[in-house]
């Protein structure tokens, strides 16, 4: 235990007081983690509040819904409430209907007797509990399955797509000595300084005139030959040494064979931080399909989520919801590959 | 783990492994056919098609609709107006008020661009300098709150912006707490001042994890016995910082700048589902003008849009160049 402690508040230097410097520090350190993870935090606990629960103020942390309970001769469950009687006692009893500004209401364990209690002497009896509706609901009565599915055939196949086309770039620029090679290695970089905002409206005609609009082959296309991944993966490539080319040639291998075969193995941990970067850009992408797509059935779940959440009534407690589904994928990626990641950016800084 | 990666790895890629298998003979005889030189155009062509069709001539294509007017989307049926759209954004009594230009809602989107630039890139440069520092220090946990500050980073700017709608608006948890020390709660984003700082601070939330994972490669990079030898001298920190950090994380320090600088003229995606440019034009940035004119609004002008988006790809060019020569220099001074 008191190694524990030593090593968790371990200082500046060896041994000594407190500096301030180690206080400034931890405070930050902590600030920064309630910072960072606290609003994710506080959208999943309210994606499981209901509609009504979400109107309240001041807020609660955790979701709540109302308990019920069964009472003889009704079928269905009854909300329970806490209610002050006219002689200031306190009693538990079931709601059967609201008649204007009272309710009649019942003891469960008397079901005969019936009490007409005033909305304003009550209070509804809760307990921690998840509005699992949230989640069901958007899936069956609204689109989202369906904007679920696109999004993910748009990841899946952008990536693919950007993982052949920029190694088979990438493996042409770093294996072959060819007249033009630097000019083709110019002209990839210069395009890292033109961002999709630049040309918009000449893409937008390009694809209208290519009979891709309104098409997720629209939305994918443009985005697959990424200049960094083809500069990644060329100075990558460049470290494989050239004498398993020329071995391999000796075997007669064809060069389609030295490449798939050879290289692209060789060339895996690149790859796969590529493939890291390009599921998440995919999957976040929003302001090109958002031009792209203007037919509901084709919506990626970015765009159906900004949608929802620009319509007139903002009907939050599915928007939350749908919003924690869309961020799922990037916080499994984010727990299971982060070192990737991080090591990826600081290396190449590049995102 | 890694071998459960490799596994699901393998089996994904089993179908690519057979096609390409089925792919050689083919490219066998093309390979005898054209030599390697053909070999050669074969692996280039695929990702170079993509980025002519879609790159490339876009870009050529910016030109000529900027040069010609009216409605349509389709070249053939716009006539050439030389640089009027030019004269148009350009026109102006005085620009630092953009309601005496001809296109105010452009100057006010340059304007609001502009501080919005200065402010973000500011705090985001301080906010990430002082977390690299914090973070290459020897504390407990170092990769924890490392991966802590990245988290952001990764979240859709969508998403950014929706969880900070919510926290933001009248019933949120901001609210809660202003309540709580004793405020008035505020509508945060119907007020100019906070919709305009809160686009500021979120897009600073959204990214600072990664500027910071830059200055702290740039931090790691510093070699140990400069600060050995400045512990012998008894040097106070304030000097080491002066003397030796700051000096020597120059380079990574300026790539930092230059990039926020590059992604803060650019912004859209969070600010615009936090705000929507809102209220009035108070957050109306320039790709939300250029998407706005471009493709939403009722008055639709590819021309003025195009013109608008090479403005700003001037500019952006201009930044990008600063950022490479700085990365080379970078580079340089890294391998003395």
């Amino acid at each position: 235990m008191k190694a524990v402690g030593r090593f968790l508040f371990r200082k500046r230097g060896h041994g000594g007081a407190w500096h301030w410097t180690d206080v400034v520090t931890w405070i930050w350190l902590i600030l920064g983690t309630i910072i960072m993870f606290g609003p994710a935090l506080w959208l999943v606990s309210s994606s499981f509040k209901g509609p009504a629960q979400l109107a309240e103020f001041p807020p609660t942390l955790l979701p709540y819904v109302q308990e019920v309970a069964n009472v003889e001769g009704h079928d269905t469950p009854l909300p329970l409430y806490m209610v002050t009687m006219e002689d200031g006692s306190t009693r538990v009893m079931a709601e059967i209907r609201r008649i204007g500004t009272s309710a009649q209401m019942v003891d469960p364990a008397d079901p005969q007797e019936r009490v007409s209690v005033p909305l304003v002497d009550r209070q509804p009896l809760r307990e921690v509990g998840l509005a699992l509706n949230n989640y069901v609901d958007p899936f069956l009565a609204f689109d989202f399955m369906r904007y679920l599915g696109n999004s993910v055939f748009v990841t899946v196949a952008a990536t693919l797509l950007t993982l052949l086309t920029n190694s088979m770039a990438a493996y042409a620029l770093s294996k072959y000595r060819f007249r033009g090679r630097d000019a083709v290695m110019l002209l990839i970089v210069a395009t890292l300084m033109v961002p999709l905002s630049v040309i918009l409206v000449p893409l937008y005609s390009v694809v209208s005139s290519v009979g891709l609009l309104n098409s997720l082959w629209g939305v994918i296309l443009p985005t697959i030959a990424t200049p960094t991944g083809v500069f990644l993966l060329r100075q990558y490539m460049l470290t494989i040494p050239d004498e398993l080319i020329e071995a391999a040639r000796m075997d007669h291998a064809s060069e389609w064979q030295i490449y798939w075969r050879i290289v692209l193995p060789l060339a895996a941990p690149a790859l796969a931080v590529l493939t890291i970067f390009s599921v998440v850009w995919r999957w976040n992408d929003f302001l090109w399909p958002l031009i792209v797509l203007s037919r509901r059935e084709l919506y990626t779940l970015q765009i159906g989520l900004n949608t929802y959440a620009g319509e007139l009534n903002v009907q939050w407690h599915y928007i939350l919801a749908m919003t924690v589904v869309t961020m799922i994928p990037v916080v499994l990626v984010f727990i299971f590959l982060q070192r990737f990641i991080t090591t990826g950016i600081a290396g190449a800084g590049i995102k | 783990m890694a071998r459960f990666g490799e596994t699901v790895g393998r089996v994904a890629a089993l179908p690519l492994v057979l096609i390409a298998r089925a792919l050689d003979p083919l490219l066998r005889l093309w390979q005898r056919w054209t030599g390697t030189g053909g070999m050669i155009a074969f692996f280039l062509l695929p990702n170079m098609a993509i980025f002519g069709v879609f790159v490339i001539i876009p870009l050529v294509l910016n030109v000529v609709y900027s040069l010609t007017g009216g409605i349509d989307i389709l070249l053939k049926d716009r006539p050439f107006i030389g640089f009027d759209q030019y004269g148009r954004l350009l026109e102006c009594q005085d620009y630092l008020q953009p309601t005496t230009c001809r296109e105010d809602q452009f100057w006010t989107a340059v304007r609001n661009t502009a501080l919005f630039v200065f402010f973000q890139v500011s705090l985001m440069v301080c906010v990430s300098m002082i977390t690299a520092l914090i973070l290459n220090r020897k504390i407990a946990g170092r990769g924890f709150f490392r991966a802590v500050f990245f988290f952001p980073v990764l979240l859709s700017p969508v998403v950014v912006g929706l969880i900070w709608r919510w926290i933001l608006q009248r019933q949120g948890l901001m609210n809660l707490i202003v309540t709580n020390l004793g405020f008035d709660p505020v509508v945060w984003l119907n007020d100019r001042f906070y919709a305009f700082s809160a686009a500021v601070g979120v897009s600073t939330w959204a990214h600072m994890g990664f500027y910071t994972l830059i200055l702290l490669a740039g931090l790691q990079a510093i070699p140990r016995d400069l600060y050995e030898a400045a512990e012998m001298d008894a040097t106070p920190a304030s000097r080491v910082f002066w003397r030796i950090t700051l000096p020597l994380l120059g380079p990574n320090l300026a790539v930092v700048l230059v990039l926020a600088l590059i992604r803060g003229v650019q912004i859209f995606d969070e600010a615009y589902v936090l705000t929507g440019g809102g209220p009035g034009t108070s957050t109306l940035f320039i790709t939300q003008y250029i998407y706005e004119v471009g493709f939403a609004s009722f008055l639709r002008n590819p021309g003025l849009a195009a013109a608008a988006s090479i403005l700003m790809g001037l500019v952006l060019v201009v930044l990008t160049l600063v950022q490479l020569g700085l990365s080379k220099r970078a580079e340089k001074e890294r391998a003395r």
